[in-house]
């Protein structure tokens, strides 16, 4: 099968490949990239595992074939922490015990970026309906509303007053 | 919240961040699909069509010739095991039966049975090779539900299944695998005693674990025929030995490397893909990896067991339980061993009850054998008896939790399942409930309350642990429990009180088979109870040696060394103290590095109860059911880390809701699954559910140093007949059966000419 050179820009890098026309960009991203941080839950787009950031939109990236990324930048879960230290979203999924076998996190961390990225002051209820298309079979939600919630508060804080 | 009424702990009862936390929020944590190896082939498994065919013939030839195809087996590859019942730890399981579901032979029993494998360059190849496979099937009729499997024409699953638990002992085989029994004191003296006297039938349907991980793993079987299996599962010792033994192996051939696990509540406790792989890898020559896809976890793993109910409570006129009576049918999938044995035991688990008769009947139906999930056959039992209970509550006229606390067992009082109680949390969970400001806000129209309890056992079982004092003074804790929800945080907090030293100190490792001892599946809540009590036995024994050291270094009796706070005090006074990190640097001349394993079979795990409430809003146009508030107490013993707690006892919670509103396998007429997928599989989203408010109370279990209860389970138990009550009390409606879906709901309402 021949494949399709695509350039995009991956949590800041340029990057590079080779990708099959009908390879998900899931799939590229795990096997060919290496970013196992993406997970797979169900392919179908239904439990925001594989949740990335596709030119601003969170997005399910298995619902993506790789070619439709030409060009795009993407930011995974392993792109949020910088030199300067962990995304707030992180330190407080952390302190808040918002994971427990973890294997959701990195598709909530990315969707809870995506929403304060927008929004940087939720309610409870926003932040609800923005990681509805997320699941968690272990927590609840409980413990992810707030850590969430308590991002938003530590980012509020950090940003100087006008 | 947290009621407690205990000594004070430097470490136990704080709330560190986990430390496996950081590799799980920057995505480098490493669960089952993440591992690729060089030469690497894509397994994938050819499942059955049919819920019930007899396999005439499979003729992988054309698979095996096509060119990116590297092996192919198929049932002939593995050894047919003898009727022999072996454990996980928490439950039994017959390894005749395994092996026959890992890989069918003669027959096909599910849609979904795995019949063929192969492995191939790319999972495409693979996918092509699936579809070359030509197997010629006789259809048989099928039967998934248990009345039908148990009426006299049914269709025969198992040829050779005789009922046990029957006397005389049936000439005919049947659907039904066994009948257990509870007859204690007099039924029908009982029920004369009583003044109210409720019965009512109920129907669940079969849920999923609903793990977000789909079933992983890489096997690389090397020249020298020996296997590395990389996988998630809840146990790697089991994938061991039930690997090893489904391809005639012995235990030591394989080596298991456990991967970080992404949930199980249960569902991995048994292995599906794994010695297929592993047979794939050793005929191939090369490491093979096969990842379900997530409709093959829903045909092809768990559920857990519908059921068909129906109880019988009878009570005194001033609320004391004198008689419950009735029986349980289980699916058990397609091979004995639904947990209906534990929903008899459970349902009344929390009430002192004389008089008792209940029935359980595990019948094989055309389905996939069930997997234990989360507290096993106690959420469908309780809710049929939490439900009655409330009935009875309301024909009395006296406030449910009242009820439950002048019929709630205590220390001393024998279980309906048999044994005596020691100190138990039951009362204290109810008294917590009521008690919360929860309980006494004002309800809205179309709004209603609920209340239910819940017990599970709690297991105890094989727990190994090994703990090595570094030469910086820090620890290394090794066990060989997956970590499925903090529970490294536990072990190190544990570890931390007892050497004395920081927790951060500490590090909590999960090694694999060849680097620790036994020890059996995460599961029963045993994890906190029983490997942590091996890792408190294993800092005893190394605090005894830094003692020992230190008595030698100050030429002293060891008597009279005593060890505070992480360091070694001579009981005078007159010598300096010496830390962890003065005795690891000086270890050569004291005698060696300083390390020690201790390994136990814990007895008294202690059971678990909770009690909780919820408040409900049904909308009368649509049957919707939305949570407005809910509140979970429930008795951890002691609390090792507060934060998982709370998570175990919330995410119980959500989990129970799920089943109680939307979660059912719906199968059409020809025994398909119609909806295998999180879209028409509906798993409680955020926006579903409020906060969780939860009460952790503290009641000793007097069966560990620390008290610690497991916590795992038994938060799934009440919240169905929760929120079948709470829907009573908004509706004036009693629904008995699952899932209470809008459907049924406003059937229910316009049945009720609302």
């Amino acid at each position: 099968m021949s494949r399709t050179r695509v350039t995009c820009t991956i949590n800041g890098d340029p990057a590079e490949f080779l990708c099959e026309d009908d390879q998900s960009l899931l799939d590229a991203l795990r096997d060919v990239v290496g970013l196992m941080g993406v997970k797979e839950g169900c392919a179908t787009g239904d439990c925001g595992a594989c949740s990335v950031i596709l030119d601003g939109r969170l997005t399910c990236s298995c619902l993506v074939f790789v070619p439709e990324a030409e060009g795009a930048t993407i930011e995974t879960v392993e792109g949020m922490a910088g030199p300067d230290g962990l995304h707030p979203l992180q330190e407080t999924f952390l302190e808040g015990a918002a994971l427990q076998c973890g294997i959701c996190t990195p598709g909530f961390l990315v969707a809870g970026k995506a929403l304060l990225d927008r929004n940087p002051d939720p309610t409870e209820e926003e932040v609800r309906y923005a990681i509805a298309g997320n699941l968690c079979r272990c927590t609840g939600y409980d413990k992810i509303v707030r850590s969430i919630l308590d991002a938003a508060d530590r980012m509020e804080e950090a940003v100087p007053a006008t | 919240m947290t009621v407690t009424a205990t000594p004070s702990y430097k470490w136990v009862g704080t709330r560190p961040v986990r430390h496996d936390g950081l590799e799980k929020v920057t995505g480098r944590a490493r669960y089952g699909a993440d591992l690729n190896l060089p030469g690497m082939l894509i397994g994938a498994v050819l499942r059955s069509p049919h819920p019930h065919a007899r396999i005439l013939s499979i003729d992988t030839s054309a698979a095996e010739a096509m060119e990116g195809v590297r092996a192919v087996v198929t049932g002939a590859d593995f050894p047919i095991l003898e009727s022999e019942q072996g454990g996980s730890g928490e439950e039994y399981v017959d390894f005749r039966d395994l092996c026959h579901n890992v890989m069918a032979r003669d027959k096909v029993l599910y849609e979904g049975h795995a019949l063929a494998a192969v492995a191939a360059t790319s999972r495409r190849e693979a996918l092509a090779a699936l579809a070359a496979i030509k197997v010629d099937y006789e259809v048989l009729p099928h039967v998934i539900d248990v009345d039908r499997a148990m009426a006299p024409d049914a269709p025969i699953l198992h040829e050779d299944m005789i009922t046990e638990g029957v006397d005389p002992v049936p000439d005919e085989p049947s659907n039904v695998a066994s009948r257990y029994v509870i007859d204690r004191g007099d039924i029908e003296k009982g029920f004369a005693e009583a003044d109210v006297i409720v019965e009512r039938e109920f129907v669940t349907q079969p849920v999923h674990q609903g793990y977000i991980e789909p079933h992983a793993v890489v096997a690389d079987v090397g020249q020298d025929g020996k296997a590395t299996v990389f996988c998630s599962s809840q146990g790697h010792f089991m994938v061991r030995s039930f690997t090893a033994l489904l391809l005639g192996w012995e235990p030591s051939r394989v080596k298991v490397i456990p991967a970080e696990i992404g949930g199980g509540f249960g569902g991995k406790t048994t292995v599906y893909v794994e010695p297929v792989a592993t047979r794939l890898s050793q005929k191939a020559g090369r490491p093979v990896k096969i990842v379900m896809t997530r409709d093959e976890v829903f045909r092809a793993t768990g559920p857990t067991s519908g059921s068909k109910i129906r109880l019988k409570v009878g009570a005194t006129s001033d609320g004391k339980l004198t008689a419950v009576e009735g029986s349980m049918a289980y699916q058990a999938g397609a091979f004995k061993g639904s947990p209906v044995s534990l929903g008899c035991m459970c349902a009344f688990a929390p009430y002192s009850v004389e008089n008792v008769l209940l029935e359980g009947l595990d019948v094989v139906v055309n389905m996939p054998k069930v997997a234990a999930y989360r507290a096993p056959g106690a959420p469908m039992a309780s809710f049929a008896s939490e439900t009655l209970l409330d009935e009875v509550a309301e024909q009395l006229g006296m406030d449910p939790l009242e009820f439950r606390l002048r019929n709630a067992a205590e220390e001393g009082v024998r279980a309906v399942y048999g044994p005596i109680f020691k100190r138990i949390g039951f009362i204290e969970t109810v008294e917590a409930v009521r008690d919360h400001p929860h309980y006494s806000i004002e309800l809205g129209p179309n709004q209603g309350r609920g209340v239910a309890s819940g017990f599970w056992f709690n297991f105890g079982g094989s727990s190994s642990a090994t703990v090595h004092i570094n030469e910086d003074g820090t620890a290394s804790v090794l066990t060989g429990s997956p970590d499925i929800g903090g529970s490294r945080a536990s072990m190190a907090l544990m570890a931390a009180e007892e050497l004395g030293i920081d927790v951060y100190d500490i590090s909590p490792i999960v090694s694999d088979t060849e680097s620790v001892g036994y020890t059996d599946v995460t599961g029963g809540s045993r994890v906190t109870h029983a490997t942590g009590m091996a890792v408190i036995d294993a800092c005893r024994n190394v605090v005894a040696d830094l003692r020992a050291r230190a008595a030698m270094v100050w030429d002293v009796d060891v008597e009279e060394v005593e060890w505070v706070d992480g360091r070694a005090q001579h009981v005078s006074g007159d010598r300096a103290p010496m830390t962890t990190k003065d005795l690891a640097i000086d270890a050569a001349g004291t005698g060696g590095p300083i390390t020690s394993s201790a390994a136990v079979n814990a007895r008294g795990a202690g059971a678990a109860f909770s009690t909780q409430v919820c408040d409900v809003e049904v909308d009368p146009e649509t049957g919707a059911v939305k949570i407005l508030r809910y509140t979970t107490a429930q008795d951890a013993g002691r609390a090792i880390h507060p934060s998982y707690v709370e998570g175990q006892m919330q995410g119980g919670v959500a989990q129970g809701i799920g089943w109680a509103l939307n979660e059912e396998y719906i199968f059409d007429d020809g025994g398909t699954m119609e909806n295998a997928g999180f879209l028409d599989y509906r798993m409680p989203v955020a926006s579903d559910l409020p906060m969780i408010d939860t009460v952790i109370v503290e009641v000793p279990n007097p069966g560990h140093p620390y008290g610690v209860r497991g916590v795992g389970e038994v938060g799934i138990v009440p919240p169905m007949a929760a929120v079948a009550n709470a829907i009573h009390d908004a509706t004036g409606l009693r629904l008995s059966e699952l899932p209470m879906s809008p459907v049924k709901v406003l059937a229910a309402i316009g049945a009720n000419g609302g």
